[in-house]
């Protein structure tokens, strides 16, 4: 993984001895909140509902086991115990106090960690497919080129103050698990007629109040270019981009309002005046990050494990999380596992500082000592040998971090929600742990098979509701709070946008609607290798509406 | 209102003039960029330094055959939020070759002049001439930089080439590859 050098050291340090000042500044009250609050939310500090909320980095979801562990340490020391990875790939903690935040910042410094751009108009921390260097399918690394993202839009002078938020999201495998089209920019690596590999560039896309697949205006951008194309990008959406309206303020507005083709134009104007000057990127450049993420030492080993194979037939159990949360390696012997952090009744996402320690632990003895934060908010170990899944397993199922429902209906993408945010309408964890205790049968689960359910507690949609095969959405009515159930989404290669069912549902009705739902699906379905989605495709929204609304059993909304 | 330009407090030579005012006889004066465009020839006749003001949703680019008759640009940041300012700075300095003085108006913290010094913004207004230590401070508050912009502050990835050429070039290698990263 990339490592700082005396650089990169020198400034985080520089940064978080600046933020130590504005801190001080604002404790003494020289500074106002107004002009505080661009400040902190550039380096991830957010005014909750009952403290600050401290979002930290994990640049495109890489952790190195030394880097958790030191997670777990904040955790304890200045949170309640534990905290909550996001869908973003970062990590956030709900209760530090002002005061703490540049002492935890130096924490973070010290293993090469920082809360810089997790938040406030800017180019944010950049994401990538968590599988990233060990996919089979993978043309290239996104890593590298994440990383390079990383370093030029890291305090950009020009972008520091833009109408919104700007997401960049890279994949180099060919099937997409970055959500690339759901981005301000999507980049996915291809690889062009004469054998070259460069980037696709999609730009609007996005989630919130106005869900959109973002379309193509580059089909290949050789790879060198890639910043100045990205600066070019920015500096039309600086200018252009709405500033009137917060709601229509995110670049997805502009390319739909400015027409892809028009966009794309404006963008290849700007580029043509800068694509060959000081951000052509070198070859030894490209080369030298390319040297942080060598392969580790992997060992040569049979693609099949005879260990393997014997303890799946041994133990049924064993057997299920097999399926469910592991993944093909590129390498013979290896694979990908999924640490779901998805149990049984809990928040989607959080993890107790013990079980940072633990998942740390078990990353030194089994996987290189690195780690992935997935976008479904669960915790990858990318280098398992075979051999070791079934005493690996042991070890996670003796703190319940065994659960094996990857990819399945519980392995829910769920939002903070108003139990913490400030900005939510409506509660999402209670919707997630109600449902995880309703579908807590594994067997009904695998019967069941890939379908993933996201919950947003309001329109700003970081659950990613849009993107649920089944979407569910909090809103306030007059002071209560309903869900609104969307069928049909979909972040991956087949990206689409879900559909609103009707009516939405009282808190007690949402688990019933759901098993309607999943009902009408088991039922319609040509046989168990249609997913939801593709039955859904196939029959439309109206079988699953009569079963749900058909008795109707919801009570409608008194305002719709 | 004074003008923080070249880490100094200096004067305010220049009286900014409203549309419908006379312009003030051998006096430096700035105009909209809507005067401006209207009265052109007359202001050019003029023979007493003039400057253009921009607001944030004006393009420079309105200015490309004037730039060298103008010997100050304003750019006006009505927020801090509004970032367009800083785009109108870099297409000013980088891409029109503007060399005259570039001055920020409006809402310009301490926390933002960094970013506009970076952009090619040489002069700003300043509305509490007691913070001016604090504005003077930011500039210095990093060492590093990690993208090429309008200043001549050497990127890190000349800092990384250089460094790994030393000893044998030592700092003609460092001139050498800073000038490489100047060139945008």
């Amino acid at each position: 993984m990339y490592r700082y050098d005396e650089f990169d050291a020198t400034f985080v340090a520089e940064r978080v001895k600046q933020f130590r000042g504005q801190v001080e500044r604002r404790l003494a009250g020289e500074l106002g909140e107004d002009e505080f609050r661009p400040l902190r939310l550039q380096n991830g500090l957010y005014l909750q509902l009952h403290a600050y909320m401290l979002r930290i980095a994990v640049p495109y979801g890489v952790l190195s086991s030394k880097q958790l562990r030191k997670l777990a340490f904040i955790a304890r020391r200045y949170d309640k115990g534990f905290g909550h990875f996001t869908t973003r790939q970062n990590i956030q903690f709900n209760w530090p106090e002002l005061v703490d935040v540049p002492d935890i910042l130096d924490h973070l410094a010290s293993v090469e960690m920082h809360a810089i751009q997790t938040s406030g108009n800017c180019i944010r921390n950049v994401t990538a497919d968590h599988f990233a260097g060990v996919a089979p399918d993978e043309i290239e690394d996104p890593r590298v080129w994440a990383e390079i993202i990383r370093q030029w839009s890291t305090l950009h002078p020009e972008f520091a103050f833009l109408p919104r938020k700007f997401k960049i999201a890279v994949t180099g495998a060919s099937h997409d698990r970055a959500a690339v089209k759901f981005h301000d920019i999507g980049l996915k690596m291809v690889k062009n007629e004469a054998g070259e590999i460069g980037f696709e560039v999609i730009v609007g896309g996005g989630m919130g109040r106005t869900p959109a697949i973002g379309p193509t205006i580059r089909g290949f951008l050789p790879k060198q270019h890639l910043l100045s194309y990205l600066e070019a990008v920015l500096r039309v959406y600086n200018l252009l981009g709405r500033r009137d309206n917060l709601y229509k303020a995110r670049i997805k507005i502009l390319v739909a309002a400015t027409g892809t083709q028009e966009f794309a134009r404006l963008v290849e104007e700007e580029w043509a005046r800068i694509k060959d000057g000081a951000l052509t990127l070198p070859a030894e450049e490209v080369a030298r990050i390319e040297r942080y993420f060598q392969p580790p030492a992997y060992e040569k080993l049979p693609a099949i494990s005879t260990e393997l194979e014997t303890a799946k037939r041994g133990d049924a159990t064993f057997a299920r999380w097999l399926k469910a949360n592991t993944h093909a390696h590129k390498v013979d012997g290896y694979s990908i596992v999924t640490i779901s952090l998805k149990p049984e009744g809990g928040a989607p996402g959080d993890a107790s500082a013990d079980q940072m320690d633990l998942i740390a632990d078990l990353a030194d003895e089994y996987s290189f000592k690195e780690l992935r934060v997935t976008h479904h908010q669960n915790l990858v170990l990318p280098n398992v040998r075979k051999q070791d899944l079934y005493a690996l397993w042991q070890r996670l199922a003796a703190v319940r971090l065994a659960n094996p429902n990857v990819g399945f209906l519980t392995d829910i993408i769920a939002c903070p929600g108003l139990d913490y945010c400030n900005l939510a309408n409506a509660r999402s964890i209670p919707i997630a742990q109600r449902l995880s205790r309703r579908f807590n049968d594994f067997q009904r689960l695998e019967e069941i098979g890939e379908l993933r359910l996201n919950i947003s507690g309001c329109i700003n949609a970081c659950g990613h509701h849009h993107a649920g095969n089944i979407g569910i959405l909090g809103v306030d009515k007059q002071g209560e709070e309903f869900y609104q159930i969307t069928l049909g989404g979909s972040s991956k290669d087949d990206s689409s946008i879900g559909k609103i069912i009707g009516p939405a549902f009282a808190i007690d009705q949402v688990a019933d609607a759901v098993e309607n739902i999943v009902n009408v699906y088991l039922e319609k379905r040509t046989g168990q290798d249609e997913r939801f989605l593709e039955t859904f495709r196939r029959v439309g929204i109206d079988p699953f509406k009569e079963k749900v609304y058909g008795n109707s059993q919801a009570r409608r909304p008194a305002a719709e | 209102m004074a003008i923080l330009k070249h880490g100094a407090l200096q004067p305010n030579d220049w009286l900014t003039v409203a549309d419908d005012a006379a312009l003030p006889e051998g006096k430096p004066a700035v105009v909209s960029l809507d005067r401006w465009l209207k009265e052109r020839d007359t202001l050019i006749g003029r023979n007493t330094p003039i400057g253009v003001k921009l607001k944030s949703d004006q393009s420079p680019v309105a200015l490309k055959e004037d730039l060298e008759r103008l010997a100050l640009i304003v750019l006006e940041f009505p927020k801090f939020t509004d970032g367009r300012g800083y785009s109108h700075a870099r297409t000013l300095r980088q891409r029109l070759g503007y060399k005259g003085e570039l001055r920020a108006s409006g809402q310009v913290l301490r926390d933002q002049y960094l970013f506009m010094d970076r952009c090619g913004i040489d002069s700003i207004e300043i509305a509490d001439e007691a913070k001016v230590d604090g504005y003077l401070e930011s500039l210095g508050e990093f060492s590093i930089w990690y993208q090429p912009a309008a200043d001549r502050r050497p990127t890190v990835r000349a800092l990384r080439a250089a460094k790994r050429t030393e000893p044998s070039g030592g700092s003609a290698v460092v001139r050498e590859s800073v000038a490489a990263s100047w060139a945008y």
